[in-house]
């Protein structure tokens, strides 16, 4: 504790600040806790490759669809830059090439494409590539009739990707359709927060569906609702909890517990089988 | 913002209050009203040339629209709505109500149609037209209970055979709280994913507004049509403009930036096909926008209907399943690049392969 006044001398990245309660953790006690504050328990944000590498056995996975990068379909026009520049900066600043990162591997044994959405990366928005790269991971699953699973983090649509960034939410339904119709199972972690477009379609598209505690979750994000009603939302809405008492999902997980909960479930749902491989 | 009401015609006020780039075509079409309320036949002559003239000045006017005046054109207060189209195409409407769950939801309406002796399922959503319409019916805002009763009913028109069409006309689905509570979410993608694999042929249609989760909610199928001067966007461009620039007032930027266009949403591949409007947008001429609308649904029910089931399903996942891939960029969204409709039938052929 006597480290506190010395913070400011304290080299970038060793320390980290909750944003939750505010207070100092070493960075590696944080990380070794899965970026849950070791004070007031808050579920801090995981981007997709640390998320994959958290829930999958040796912290190992196959990348799926990491070659596609976003493209500037529509020449979007802002005040600054392009969007082509945001997208770089955004690659620097969150290290990743996309707000969702797909992946092959094992959780407790069990053979699983995984795809995690990460809110660093343009706050999670759900652009062309994004829809892509999770179409492809439920493709990859349904191939080898293993279990899909979603990680949900996302402030939504893409703007600057316009109406094409809307069809994703059709494009991904389409493909966990066939998944359900396949008899694959699809299961969906919502973490905080994840709103909009995402939480729309495959998001809310789970066979079971957990939430990490005090995530918020909706279709409409809070402050467009206070503008709408003009009043004071009531306390704790939108939240994971929230949600559980309403009955939209299934389980409020913690994150230490979450790989343990998922592979405990998947082993009662399990592919089935291919059908020409059922004959007989 | 509305041209001042005229005192002698009647005509103008059909058309209600007008748009700011309307007031010249508005202007001469009062004196054409004027002209014509004389019943004297001598002055056909003088008649001619002004309706000659208000028609050039329509279809430049109209031939060179912002992506922002194609949002204002698509919210005309005049411009029909899904009960002008039932009462123009059907002979018979048979509304289903409730969703089974929860309640019942005004804002969109579902029912048994049929339109040139083909049953099917309607359904679209109402905005109302007088205030005391559009409060019970929430502009055209539908809450879960409202995709819930379009779920079901579409279940219903599976079980049975019949094909689904819907007409799309929302801002966007309802903001509030008892909509999160009741998980609007859950409904939209719930709906989404339903129409993907729905197993009877299915088209859509935007018809004004096509606001984001709202107008998806109902707007996936094996046909995804759109009127000339309706918006499909992701976001509505007041919305848009208050993030990008923390001003609502730049709405006219934002609509052109997001390209919500039925000619640029044609190049994207987001919609198959442009139903093109009367001279001077459908409020000008509902009835033979009505008209127009009825004959494309009946090519495209016809068609769709006539194809193998399975392959029709597998034409619509491929379509789902491709959408955002294998684009070229638009072309820069140049002012000198008028919003002009594309020919509707050859484009959509060159689509088809
Ligand atoms: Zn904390």
């Amino acid at each position: 504790m006597a480290f506190f006044r010395k913070k400011k001398e304290i080299p970038v990245g060793l320390w980290m600040k909750c944003p939750s309660c505010g207070k100092m953790a070493f960075t590696k006690t944080v990380e070794e806790n899965l970026h849950v504050c070791p004070d007031c328990d808050h579920h801090m944000k995981v981007n997709g490759p640390t998320r994959l590498r958290q829930l999958l056995d040796d912290r190992k996975y196959e990348a799926i669809g990491e070659d596609l990068e976003p493209r500037d379909l529509l020449r979007f026009k802002e005040d600054v830059g392009t969007y082509e520049d945001k997208l770089k900066k955004s690659r620097l600043k969150a290290g990743v090439t996309e707000a969702v990162t797909v992946g092959r591997g094992h959780l407790e044994g069990i053979a699983v494409t995984v795809a995690a959405m990460d809110f660093s990366f343009r706050g999670g928005s759900m652009g062309v590539v994004v829809g892509e790269r999770i179409a492809r991971g439920a493709e990859d699953a349904l191939a080898r009739r293993v279990p899909f699973l979603v990680v949900a983090t996302s402030g939504g649509a893409r703007m600057q990707e316009g109406a094409l960034s809307l069809m994703q939410m059709a494009k991904t339904s389409a493909m966990i359709a066939r998944l359900r119709e396949e008899g694959i199972p699809y299961l969906v972690v919502l973490a905080d927060p994840c709103t909009g477009g995402v939480s729309a379609s495959f998001a809310a598209q789970g066979d079971v569906t957990f939430a990490e505690p005090g995530a918020l979750i909706g279709f409409a994000g809070p402050r467009v609702i206070q503008n709408t009603i003009k009043a004071q939302l009531p306390e704790g809405f939108q939240r994971a909890e929230f949600l559980l008492a309403k009955g939209y999902v299934d389980r409020v997980v913690h994150r230490r517990d979450l790989k343990k909960e998922l592979a405990t479930v998947l082993r009662y749902l399990e592919p089935r089988a291919r059908p020409q491989e059922a004959v007989g | 913002m509305s041209a001042p009401p005229s005192p002698t015609s009647e005509r103008p006020d059909l058309l209600g209050p007008g748009l700011p780039f309307e007031r010249p075509i508005l202007e001469l079409e009062r004196k054409i009203a004027e002209l014509r309320e004389i019943p004297d036949v001598s002055l056909n002559g003088e008649l001619k040339p002004l309706e000659r003239k208000r028609d050039r000045l329509l279809a430049e006017v109209y031939g060179g629209l912002s992506p922002w005046q194609v949002v204002e054109v698509a919210r005309h207060s005049r411009r029909p709505q899904f009960r002008d189209y039932v009462q123009g195409m059907c002979s018979e409407f048979v509304e289903l109500f409730g969703d089974r769950l929860f309640g019942e939801d005004p804002a969109l309406s579902v029912g048994l149609a049929t339109i040139e002796g083909r049953r099917v399922l309607l359904m679209g959503h109402r905005k109302g037209r007088e205030t005391r319409e559009k409060l019970a019916c929430n502009f055209g805002c539908a809450h879960p209970e409202g995709y819930r009763k379009a779920l079901s009913k579409m279940r219903l028109a599976e079980r049975f055979g019949l094909p689904v069409v819907s007409l799309i006309n929302t801002p966007g689905a309802y903001p509030g709280v008892g909509a999160e509570e009741r998980g609007q979410a859950w409904a939209i993608a719930e709906n989404i994913l339903e129409m993907c694999r729905l197993k009877v042929p299915t088209v859509c249609v935007i018809i004004g507004e096509g606001g984001s989760g709202g107008a998806l909610g109902i707007g996936v199928g094996d046909r995804v049509l759109m009127l000339e001067y309706a918006y499909y966007s992701v976001i509505s461009p007041e919305g848009c403009a208050g993030i990008l620039w923390h001003d609502g007032k730049r709405a006219s930027d934002a609509a052109k930036a997001l390209r919500l266009t039925s000619a640029d949403l044609l190049r994207l591949k987001v919609v198959d096909e442009i139903v093109p409007e009367p001279l001077g947008a459908a409020h000008r001429d509902p009835v033979q926008m009505v008209a127009t609308l009825k004959a494309t649904l009946l090519k495209h029910l016809d068609e769709l209907s006539a194809m193998d089931p399975a392959e029709r399903l597998e034409q619509r996942f491929r379509r789902l399943r491709n959408l955002g891939n294998g684009l070229e960029p638009l072309p820069e969204p140049g002012a000198e690049e008028p919003n002009r409709l594309l020919p509707p039938v050859a484009a959509a052929e060159d689509d088809a392969h």
